[in-house]
């Protein structure tokens, strides 16, 4: 469920952010609580509050005192800028190394992003 | 909530525990870890008011817990020797007695766990098998609601259901009920995600504590051409070291530093995660 490295609570954090970036945490919607986190992981509460604390502090979430914490407005954007931000150095640049040492050309790869990217005429 | 001030308990020439300090603050779930004859056991027993240190003090809310009912009636210590009964045999028995004995026990939940392990109030402890014991040690001790439960490898012999039982019981339970948790265990890959602090014993002495979730990051296996290896960990603390023909694995303790991986990079260092079991064993002396 966790890899071993990263802190648990960062993964968690993680998970949330990509539910808040693909809609399926919409802005101001509850988010569970830490003791159900805690619960549906097999985890320490404190470990889970970690992650809704490091998410508070990025602005993701918010808290309702009281009540609970729910998905700021405007979370899904701006983490969708931060990961357009880190796509290219993340997600391009090593699969152009990998296909610089296997030998594939840089045409290839254009050709067959088309290819993905245009179903049907092939343009 | 429980502290101890250079705690020291000897049997004979045997030094059990050794100038030990503890100060464990109340409301948190702490993880005990110790090779066999680390003195975990010892340390939970002086803790629980079972054993007169040799020196030092142990302190329960400032006050001493040795011989003192006022003290001990809020702590409740579930041993791993399943000796539970003092000689009473019904389980029913035994529950009436921890009900009579602690003010916190609640019998409903204790007569919900008992159904939820398959166990009945009708059952002799003699009857059960190493894991049911165990399980009935639970029972007891999470029934206990005692500000202060340990349970000393608590789940020694059961299954894995049973002790899946036992995780989500103590999370649903701690967040209902908040209170001080101490659990010595052996599974330390399974238990130890429940815990928020964890306690090493080494000879009788705390090696280390520090949150379960940083201890996570501490360590990294380095991995590549023997020489490359050598010179990348020159300067830092080296744990552990194997070899497979010209490639080396070196176990370092401690975060790496942004320069520190990016020469790793450079020079195709392959880096991976230790978990918390690999980092206690190189911590404990590794493996001869």
């Amino acid at each position: 469920m966790f890899d071993d490295r990263s802190p648990i609570y960062r993964q968690i954090a993680d998970q949330i952010k990509d539910d808040v970036l693909r809609g399926v945490l919409a802005a101001d919607q509850q988010v569970m609580s830490t003791n159900q986190y805690a619960a549906y992981y097999r985890i320490n509460p404190a470990t889970a509050a970690k992650a809704f604390q490091q998410l508070v502090d990025e602005g993701v979430i918010y808290k309702r005192r009281g009540v609970g914490m729910f998905v700021a407005a405007g979370a899904q954007r701006r983490l969708r800028e931060q990961r357009r931000e880190r796509f290219f150095a993340e997600v391009l640049e090593p699969m152009v190394a990998e296909a610089g040492a296997l030998g594939i050309p840089v045409a290839d790869i254009v050709a067959r992003i088309n290819q993905l990217t245009s179903p049907g005429d092939g343009r | 909530m429980i502290t101890t001030t250079d705690l020291r308990v000897r049997y004979g020439d045997t030094t059990a525990l050794d100038c030990l300090d503890l100060d464990l603050p109340a409301g948190h779930i702490y993880g005990l870890l110790g090779r066999n004859g680390a003195g975990k056991t010892t340390l939970l027993a002086t803790l629980a008011g079972f054993r007169r240190p040799t020196a030092g003090r142990v302190l329960l809310d400032g006050e001493p817990v040795f011989e003192n009912r006022r003290a001990t009636t809020r702590i409740c210590l579930i041993r791993d020797d399943g000796g539970l009964g003092d000689g009473i045999d019904k389980i029913g028995d035994v529950l009436d007695m921890a009900r009579a004995l602690r003010p916190s026990h609640d019998a409903k939940y204790a007569a919900a766990l008992l159904e939820k392990f398959g166990l009945s109030r009708k059952q002799s402890l003699g009857s059960l098998s190493r894991g049911r014991r165990s399980a009935f040690g639970i029972v007891v001790g999470l029934a206990s609601r005692a500000p202060l439960t340990m349970f000393d490898e608590a789940h020694l012999g059961m299954d894995a259901p049973s002790r899946r039982i036992f995780a989500d019981e103590l999370l649903a339970d701690y967040a209902a009920h908040p209170r001080t948790f101490i659990l010595s265990t052996h599974l330390i890959e399974e238990q130890s995600p429940l815990f928020e602090q964890v306690l090493i014993l080494h000879k009788g002495r705390l090696l280390l504590r520090e949150d379960l979730d940083d201890l996570r990051g501490r360590g990294v296996a380095v991995t590549g051409p023997a020489t490359l290896v050598d010179d990348f960990v020159t300067g830092l603390t080296v744990l552990g070291e194997r070899s497979l023909g010209p490639t080396k694995e070196v176990t370092v303790y401690g975060a790496l530093a942004e320069q520190d991986l990016q020469a790793a990079r450079r020079h195709g260092l392959q880096l991976g995660p230790v978990a918390v079991q690999d980092l206690f064993i190189h911590l404990t002396g590794g493996v001869p």
